[in-house]
């Protein structure tokens, strides 16, 4: 690990540039305002997100070749989605999910 | 989740994911303790930082001696798609002031903005600061609160993978995908569902080209194009 200063600097850096992604949108939202198309555009952003987060997380990336498959995260997702379509209930969702992934680590 | 926007609502919405924030929070606390960070550090990275994945890779890229201007531009990369989800929420605050759209966008992260997109389906399309804001509060609070605890458990455990909780975050992010599919209704579940399924090729195949920093946001940007075409082509 570098020095502290280094490392000191680099979350000071990175906090800004953090920041600025989260709030410009906002301060400038409040002078412009945004096509009914836009605003379509991105009423597709929640699910299109979501989707990928979690699909990138079934994979292991070796750029220039097909991605491998991530069986632990993969066999993990499937009792995970079967609780939220059973109980609708975050919170079991994601101690489903963790046990899930768990018990896989486990059995292989 | 109802229709109320009150703090005590607010409090009700996001207890569920705090259970989330607490599993990644000591995985990455554990993580950045057994790369050698102090419990010190690792806090302020949680204080300043404040994002999640991002905060894995920062770590990783530290550990191996990255020059800053890399490091730097790997966790944009990787939190462009708050550029997204902050356009998105701007819209519903466009009556409040600035400092409480500062605010509010300070703070938010991908669940806090998943929890108020799955709240407008309640609230016939409302959100008041109040809610965001205590939603935002309390995701903050716990993520830092975990991430310390994490640091000083770092050192007696070092081998967080074993307890399964970095899956906290892919479970929640299936809840949360799987809440606003049956919630929202100003899309057709048919359509919602056949963006989601064109998001898998999607993301595979471009595991291929693009470094999973910026992939995100391209298949995001791409997941929302072929949405709005498909609901013209079918609703």
């Amino acid at each position: 690990m570098p020095s502290t200063k280094f490392v000191f600097w680099t979350l000071i850096a990175c906090g800004i540039v953090t920041l600025l992604s989260r709030i410009l949108p906002f301060i400038l939202l409040k002078k412009f305002n945004l096509s009914a198309k836009v605003v379509e555009f991105l009423s597709f952003v929640p699910i299109t997100i979501m989707a990928a987060l979690w699909f990138e997380n079934l994979f292991k990336q070796h750029l220039g070749q097909l991605p491998q498959i991530d069986y632990a995260n993969l066999i993990a997702s499937i009792p995970t989605v079967l609780t939220a379509i059973l109980t609708k209930k975050l919170l079991l969702i994601v101690i489903v999910g963790i046990i899930s992934l768990a018990l896989v680590r486990l059995a292989i | 989740m109802d229709d109320s926007l009150s703090v005590e609502s607010a409090i009700k919405d996001t207890l569920p994911t705090v259970f989330g924030y607490i599993g990644i929070g000591l995985s990455f606390g554990i993580v950045a303790a057994s790369a050698g960070m102090s419990v010190l550090m690792a806090t302020l990275m949680s204080l300043i930082v404040y994002a999640g994945s991002a905060q894995f890779i920062l770590i990783s890229l530290l550990a191996i001696g990255t020059p800053i201007v890399s490091i730097v531009l790997s966790v944009f990369l990787v939190n462009s798609r708050m550029i997204l989800m902050s356009m998105t929420t701007a819209n519903f605050f466009k009556k409040n002031s600035l400092v409480e759209n500062i605010l509010i966008g300070s703070l938010i992260t991908d669940e806090s903005f998943a929890l108020s997109m799955n709240k407008l389906n309640f609230t016939d399309g409302k959100l008041t600061f109040k809610w965001f804001n205590t939603v935002n509060l309390m995701a903050y609070l716990v993520w830092v609160v975990s991430t310390t605890v994490g640091a000083m458990l770092g050192k007696i455990i070092s081998d967080p993978e074993k307890l399964g909780l970095d899956f906290a975050l892919v479970a929640m992010f299936i809840g949360l995908l799987y809440l606003q599919l049956i919630s929202d209704k100003t899309i057709s579940l048919k359509v919602q569902l056949m963006v989601v399924a064109v998001m898998l090729p999607l993301v595979y195949f471009g595991l291929i080209f693009i470094s999973s920093d910026l992939l995100i946001l391209v298949v995001t940007l791409i997941g929302c194009g072929l949405g709005v075409i498909l609901k013209h082509a079918i609703d």
